[in-house]
């Protein structure tokens, strides 16, 4: 059952009024891909879980303030956008469901992947640089 | 901004791996730890030699892509328990 779409505006806007991209079918994400398969992209699956989500959101925005970084960022909402989330999870199989996650394309093809465990506890500075180190490597 | 549960203790909400006295580790999210017993949910189970895989070749496959989670929700008594360590610390 999705949350309710009221709970979770503040959290989509953490990331849309920062120029994320919001993804909310499979055809919003497989658009975002081809449009950007000449180029590096990052896909968001944002989570309601304050113990990862609420660490990952400012982490992720802070770590694109860099030079380096995805040519283009979107996002879909776990529990929510569920068309979309599942797409985006079933580009890469061998990754169990994980929400909050980052998800990093080259070039259209899943490089990176980063699954929730990474943003549990931590602070939004650990996990800008623990992003920025796949960044440089795209 | 999201939801907190500030009253369950440092690990709430943390994957953690809670390796046990015998052949089995789990892999899941931390509820709550008490002295008795340390309360799990989406977790997973693997025992020693499962599918081919010590348990710690389970965990780093985990500490790399995340676990399955197979068991909604499983307690492990305090007198089984080994270590209890966060999945993302483990990673090699």
């Amino acid at each position: 059952m999705p949350y309710p779409e009221e709970m979770v505006a503040p959290m989509r806007a953490e990331l849309a009024d920062n120029g994320v991209e919001e993804l909310r079918t499979a055809d919003d994400v497989k658009n975002f891909l081809e449009r950007n398969k000449d180029k590096n992209a990052m896909v968001i699956v944002n989570s309601v879980c304050g113990c990862a989500a609420g660490a990952a959101r400012p982490g992720i925005l802070l770590s694109l303030e860099g030079d380096k970084k995805p040519d283009a960022v979107g996002t879909v909402f776990a529990g929510n956008d569920t068309e979309a989330c599942n797409y985006v999870r079933s580009l890469v199989p061998q990754a169990p469901p994980s929400s909050p996650s980052v998800y990093l394309f080259k070039q259209g093809q899943p490089v990176s992947y980063v699954p929730r465990h990474v943003f549990e506890g931590g602070y939004p500075e650990a996990v800008a640089e623990h992003l920025r180190n796949l960044y440089v490597k795209l | 901004m999201g939801t907190f549960h500030s009253d369950k203790g440092a690990l709430h909400g943390i994957t953690v791996v809670v390796r046990t006295t015998g052949s089995a580790v789990y892999i899941g999210r931390c509820d709550t730890q008490t002295p008795h017993a340390i309360f799990l949910n989406d977790a997973d189970k693997h025992e020693e030699g499962q599918d081919g895989k010590t348990n710690d070749e389970y965990v780093q496959t985990a500490a790399q892509w995340g676990h399955w989670p197979r068991i909604p929700q499983v307690s492990v008594p305090a007198s089984e328990i080994a270590s209890v360590e966060k999945l993302a610390e483990l990673a090699n």
